[in-house]
């Protein structure tokens, strides 16, 4: 039987989905005891719902008001302190994750394996290079701790479960006090949360400002999707960083992925590509998302648009 | 501050599409163009400001890879970076093993700064910088999209999934860089030529007297599965019946 934690992302209240997802991940490897750590300050909630999430046998919580906000130089000398007894040390793909496990790593000596898509054995994973353009299979030595994000649109969300204990830790690690959070400016709305929403609808370079990108809202909203864009439209200015998608922005994998005035960039492709149908609309018809588009409609989105809307 | 390190690493053009092997043994970089990793380039634009601006006085790019290298590291030396230093190794060296021969250099030119990219995309392991910060004990800004420097600090806007966060680090620290942080100048032709006289510092890798590290082995390169190509529409009106009809729209 083997060890593995998986260190919770959240925001304070809520349980990030991706680490269900990293729990679906660690429920393919074979013969595995999966324990969640919640690192926060006043976290009982947080640590509450990850002992739900199927497959988890204990929860550690570490709450302290140092852990107020998930500063990488803060939280990595606690989970290298508790990584100790595991053999494999998980955590998401996240901008959270990615930032954090590689630090969790070098503490502990080892390097990481980035972006788990599949678990081909105890100490075999299958993980995407060059933008997704090759998948790797990647064999570790035996006796080497396995440290690891895991590509979260690569996974299902388990189920819940019974709650198992939350048990109280508290870490002996110095943390130092060389970083600080100052402030995190978010554009959070009302619609779905696009790493997590099964339907999208995103916009590209076509849209030509941000006042014209109302027009993507507007579907989405009627729809109930969350809104997306390419690098192109968040470089040009017209939506925030945090909608981008890709290989650069968020890996996502919709039910139902709507483009509309993107040219389907290989990097952007790469974001999109674990989705379950694909709709481009696009007036170019060479246009690369074409190639890979469940239903094309070659057109202006700015008549097309309208006209779905009046189709629902 | 005295010091800005930038790291380069060479890799395939971002606009080359890579192909998979028949045998599955590798990718094919055969005769492909390479350059300098996008966001070391930008990495590498942004220490060139801050010393354009009188916030430090030296500007030293450092690569690890073969002889080969060096052209990037000359490109580098083009844009305007003062000296370079290659760490050479014939074998490719793992993001631990790079992070700890960065920390030897570190130790050497007492930067105040550490500027890279925030990943490399040929790996794609977004890893490097991190791990110089955690075995430095220093901070680490990752994916930063605007950066302030001020009174021996360093105010960092970084590009998370929330939206914007800022963070304020101590320094000397570690930053890693995303793509909106600035647009890289153009190198121009007068700026290569001064470039060839400029010190480029080549040490072979071997003897920084790290153990690189074995522990991950690539058993099998293989092409993504590829989604097939749908069928096309005529108008709205058939997009959204065929949605309907997918069960996917009410």
């Amino acid at each position: 039987m083997t060890q593995t934690l998986i260190i919770a992302e959240h925001d304070g209240t809520t349980l990030n989905p991706a680490t269900a997802k990293c729990v679906a991940c660690a429920s393919d490897l074979p013969d595995t005891t999966i324990t969640v750590v919640v690192i926060g300050s006043d976290i009982a909630d947080v640590a509450a719902s990850a002992a739900t999430l199927e497959g988890v046998s204990k929860v550690l919580s570490i709450d302290s008001a140092a852990n107020d906000k998930p500063l990488a130089a803060v939280f990595a000398p606690q989970v290298a302190s508790v990584a100790g007894d595991y053999d494999y040390v998980f955590g998401p793909s996240t901008t959270f994750g990615k930032d954090l496990m590689p630090r969790v790593a070098a503490l502990l000596g080892v390097n990481q394996i980035s972006d788990i898509m599949a678990v081909t054995g105890a100490r075999e994973f299958q993980r995407p290079i060059y933008a997704g353009n090759a998948i790797t299979t990647v064999s570790v030595k035996p006796d080497y701790k396995i440290v690891a994000t895991v590509r979260a649109a690569s996974y299902k969300a388990v189920g819940e479960q019974a709650a198992v204990a939350v048990e109280a830790i508290t870490s002996d690690a110095a943390l130092p006090d060389h970083t600080r959070f100052v402030s995190v400016q978010s554009g959070a709305t009302d619609r779905p949360d696009l790493q997590t929403a099964a339907k999208v609808v995103s916009g590209g370079r076509a849209l030509g400002s941000e006042e014209a990108f109302s027009i993507i809202y507007g579907l989405a909203d009627k729809l109930t999707a969350a809104v997306g864009a390419s690098r192109a439209a968040v470089d040009a200015g017209y939506v925030p960083n945090e909608l981008q998608v890709g290989q650069t922005g968020k890996i996502i994998a919709p039910e139902l992925y709507m483009a509309f005035g993107i040219s389907g960039a290989i990097q952007h492709l790469t974001g999109i590509k674990d989705a379950g149908t694909i709709v481009a609309i696009n007036k170019d018809e060479d246009a690369p998302i074409f190639e890979i588009a469940d239903i094309g409609l070659v057109g202006d989105l700015f008549t097309v648009i309208p006209e779905i809307e009046a189709a629902l | 501050m005295d010091k800005i390190i930038v790291g380069l690493k060479r890799v395939v053009d971002y606009n080359v599409r890579i192909r998979v092997k028949s045998d599955g043994s590798g990718v094919d970089t055969d005769g492909v163009k390479m350059s300098i990793n996008p966001f070391d380039e930008i990495a590498l634009e942004e220490a060139l400001r801050i010393r354009e601006r009188g916030d430090a006085s030296e500007v030293v790019v450092v690569s690890i890879g073969t002889s080969d290298a060096q052209q990037q590291l000359r490109t580098g030396l083009a844009m305007g970076a003062d000296r370079a230093v290659l760490l050479e190794s014939a074998e490719a060296i793992d993001p631990l093993s790079a992070a700890q021969a960065m920390l030897k250099l570190i130790e050497e030119e007492q930067p105040g700064l550490v500027i890279l990219g925030k990943q490399a995309i040929d790996n794609d392991n977004n890893q490097t910088g991190q791990m110089v910060a955690g075995l430095w004990g220093r901070p680490q800004a990752t994916f930063a999209s605007e950066i302030q420097l001020a009174d021996g600090k360093a105010t960092v806007t970084r590009e998370v999934d929330a939206g914007l966060e800022t963070i304020e680090v101590d320094l000397p620290a570690v930053i890693t860089v995303d793509l909106r942080l600035n647009e890289p100048r153009y190198v121009k032709l007068p700026d290569i030529m001064k470039a060839k006289k400029k010190p480029l510092d080549t040490r072979a890798f071997s003897d920084l007297g790290i153990n690189t590290d074995d522990a991950f082995t690539v058993t099998q390169y293989a092409p993504p599965e590829q989604r097939s190509k749908g069928v096309m529409v005529d108008d709205a009106a058939s997009l959204v019946a065929a949605l309907k009809e997918k069960g996917l729209i009410q």
